[in-house]
């Protein structure tokens, strides 16, 4: 059974709806999420390149293991700004940080 | 050979001086400095006595003539181009041990009378460091042995020149006259350097003797180069020696370059006597006569510097007569002399008796240095007593002043050429010379003798007779302003004995010159006419010389306004080099250049506040602009790859 298109399409609509996340919520913690979202969006698209067009090797999976890895050090790091961001505005509000413009 | 290497202390000692009297001068040195000064070219010129009597009367002879002594030779800058390279050496020969006696007792002179005149000046201790500089770098260009070294001494003393003239700098005119004095001559320097380039490039040397060994042999490649190739129809040898004499006309003040000379006045009267009349103003001369074996070999360059010297000599003496000013007259009077020396260099002929003319023009040097320099010292006097440079307010000072009145009438006669005086022996070889080379140049200088003595005496009655006693501001001057005068009237009585032909000549060999009485009776008749008709004009108050100068009518108005020179050149920078060249120039420069630059920064302005809009701080904003790229992109190259 080969389900690759149909896992495509999700990890597209997943990818997408991270985008739309991205592009639409004002909340930072809301935006990190998103990018979570399509982070996970490429996960999938690698353990699933994986399994069906190279079955004998594990490189994909490494790597998906590797993003995830990476991630969790992006969201210790984005947690952090976030913080110091809220102590500076007293809010997570993104309209109100636009202050580096011309 | 013993005694060249003091040589080299004669360029040490003045420069050291210099350097302390301009660096501790003001602070420490502030009554000393004079004394310092003047203690330093004691010195030098006892050195330098002692040098020339060695040289001429005591030192080995090379096949009984003067050999020429390098008393110092460094190779300094190379140029890894045809051998070429600047070296730093002294060079004795007969003229520079000449040069160097005149140089140094005249220069003791003014600084002795200084001393006295400069004195309870605000910038005293730096006019002494100038007069320090000037004597070092004078001393520096007679002593050159390679025409490169020459150069760069050449332009020392007119770095100090211009310093001297503009010492006065809180006055306008000195200011004016000073930077007048720097560019004419610095234009015509460019001449100098241009014909350095030129023998230096061809005869693959800058060195004086192996330039003159090269470009004398009509064998040597050198000289067929320089010979065959040419330029609109004048050969580069020509071309060469006629820009180095342009050169020597600026510094010379040769017409028509000369207009810096009377403007140089300004300066204070013993630098007039030492830089514009007695030195650095001969140091053309001294050039065309260190390279006179060169120029000997090419009629076309010695016809110019005949021509050049004679007719500088008629021009200078004809407004001398009509000017008012006691300083611009003496300037004239030296334009006029030096005119004389230029055309008996002119006219000369190379070797033995045909030398004659160069050995006369060289004589003419140094007896002109002392009488020239014994008149500016009592122009000196005669302003520090009366306050003014005007003849207008001159006249019956013979009374109030009676040792200038005395060394002045001594000079007066010695220039005019009255014997036996020197003026008389060094102008009659010269109008020898002249008889022998060219008789038209010699009709010119005759009739130069006699406007020469006629000016002279004129300035001379106008100042000590005319009319009744002047009132004197300031006594006669104190000790230290006569004692200059007094020497160097006496050098002016005895300087004419001196046989020169036995020590200066065009190949180093002594010749005995014959003086015919019969010859010197028309010069003489001339001169002595001249004095008269002064004696007549202007011995008692009148109006005689009005009425002459009526009768002249447009003649003496042109030599009043010094025939216009001024105007012509005002003209021709004005309206020619300033509006057809200059001012366009200048348009290209801040339009187009400018204009161009400007632009440019106007236009990314522009165009920056038209798209700054778009960073306007949202996040968001930034990254929706970033995937519409992406897509656009990402279609362009899907639908590429389809095609």
């Amino acid at each position: 059974m080969n389900y690759l298109q149909e896992i495509l399409v999700i990890s597209t609509a997943l990818f997408f709806i991270g985008i739309y996340g991205l592009l639409t919520r004002r909340n930072i913690i809301a935006i990190l999420m998103s990018v979570e979202l399509m982070l996970n969006s490429v996960n999938i698209n690698f353990v699933a390149f994986n399994k069906y067009l190279y079955p004998n090797s594990l490189d994909g999976i490494f790597f998906s293991i590797f993003i995830i890895t990476i991630a969790a050090a992006e969201v210790a790091l984005a947690i952090a700004i976030v913080i110091n961001l809220y102590r500076n505005h007293d809010s997570v509000d993104i309209d109100s940080t636009t202050l580096l413009k011309y | 050979m013993n005694y060249a290497q003091y040589i080299p202390l004669l360029l040490a000692l003045p420069l050291l001086s210099f350097a302390i009297l301009g660096i501790w001068g003001r602070k420490s040195l502030k009554k000393s400095s004079g004394i310092i000064g003047t203690m330093v070219l004691l010195i030098l010129t006892i050195i330098s006595i002692a040098v020339a009597t060695h040289y001429f009367f005591i030192g080995e002879k090379l096949n009984n003539g003067y050999q020429t002594i390098f008393a110092l030779n460094i190779p300094w800058l190379d140029f890894g181009y045809k051998n070429l390279s600047i070296d730093i050496g002294l060079l004795l020969d007969p003229i520079s041990v000449m040069m160097l006696v005149v140089i140094t007792v005249v220069s003791l002179m003014v600084h002795i009378f200084s001393l006295g005149y400069m004195k309870g000046e605000e910038r005293y201790p730096t006019y002494f460091a100038f007069l320090s500089l000037f004597t070092f770098s004078m001393l520096g260009l007679v002593l050159s042995a390679n025409i490169f070294q020459m150069y760069i001494f050449w332009e020392l003393v007119g770095v100090s020149s211009y310093l001297l003239i503009g010492f006065y700098f809180t006055q306008p005119k000195a200011v004016a006259a000073a930077k007048k004095a720097f560019i004419v001559t610095r234009f015509a320097d460019l001449g100098f350097l241009i014909g350095i380039l030129m023998l230096g490039i061809q005869a693959e040397t800058f060195d004086f003797l192996t330039l003159i060994e090269r470009l004398t042999n009509a064998e040597s490649t050198a000289y067929i180069n320089m010979h065959t190739t040419s330029f609109l129809g004048i050969s580069a040898l020509t071309w060469a020696l006629s820009l180095v004499f342009v050169g020597g006309a600026g510094k010379s003040a040769m017409f028509p370059l000369h207009i810096w000379l009377p403007d140089a006045m300004e300066g204070p009267t013993p630098v007039s006597a030492l830089i514009h009349a007695a030195t650095m103003v001969v140091a053309g001369v001294f050039l065309v006569a260190r390279l006179f074996p060169i120029f000997h070999f090419n009629h076309t360059a010695l016809n110019l510097v005949a021509w050049t010297g004679a007719l500088s000599a008629l021009f200078a003496a004809v407004i001398a007569c009509t000017q008012t000013d006691i300083k611009r007259v003496l300037a004239y009077s030296t334009m006029s002399q030096l005119g004389y020396m230029m055309f008996a260099l002119g006219v000369s002929g190379y070797g033995g008796e045909s030398g004659l003319g160069y050995t006369a023009s060289l004589f003419h040097l140094f007896t002109h240095a002392f009488f020239k320099s014994l008149l500016f010292l009592g122009a000196g006097i005669i302003i520090h007593a009366i306050h003014s440079n005007d003849l207008k307010d001159m006249g019956g000072l013979r009374h109030a002043l009676p040792v200038t009145h005395l060394t002045f009438l001594i000079a007066c006669l010695a220039i005019a050429g009255v014997p036996p005086l020197s003026g008389f022996f060094s102008k009659e070889e010269i109008l020898l010379a002249a008889w022998e080379g060219n008789r038209m140049i010699f009709t010119i200088g005759l009739l130069t003798a006699g406007l020469t003595a006629f000016y002279m005496f004129r300035l001379y009655f106008l100042i000590f007779w005319n009319r009744p006693a002047t009132k004197v501001i300031s006594k006669e001057a104190p000790a230290s302003m006569k004692i200059p005068l007094i020497i160097l009237a006496a050098i002016s009585l005895v300087a004419g004995f001196i046989p020169f032909s036995q020590l200066v000549t065009t190949d180093q060999q002594p010749f005995k010159s014959s003086f015919h009485v019969l010859f010197s009776i028309a010069p003489l008749l001339l001169v002595i006419a001249g004095i008269f008709t002064a004696m007549h004009l202007y011995k008692n108050q009148g109006e005689k010389a009005a009425h002459l100068a009526q009768w002249f009518g447009k003649f003496y108005q042109g030599a009043l306004h010094k025939f216009y020179i001024d105007e012509v050149y005002l003209f021709i920078t004005r309206n020619i080099i300033y509006k057809i060249i200059g001012s366009p120039a200048a348009r290209f420069d801040k339009q187009v250049v400018d204009g161009g630059v400007n632009g440019l920064g106007n236009g990314t302005r522009f165009i920056a506040e038209k798209i700054k809009a778009l960073q306007n701080g949202r996040v968001q904003w930034y990254l929706l602009v970033f995937l519409g790229g992406i897509l656009i992109l990402s279609f362009i190259f899907i639908g590429w790859n389809k095609i």
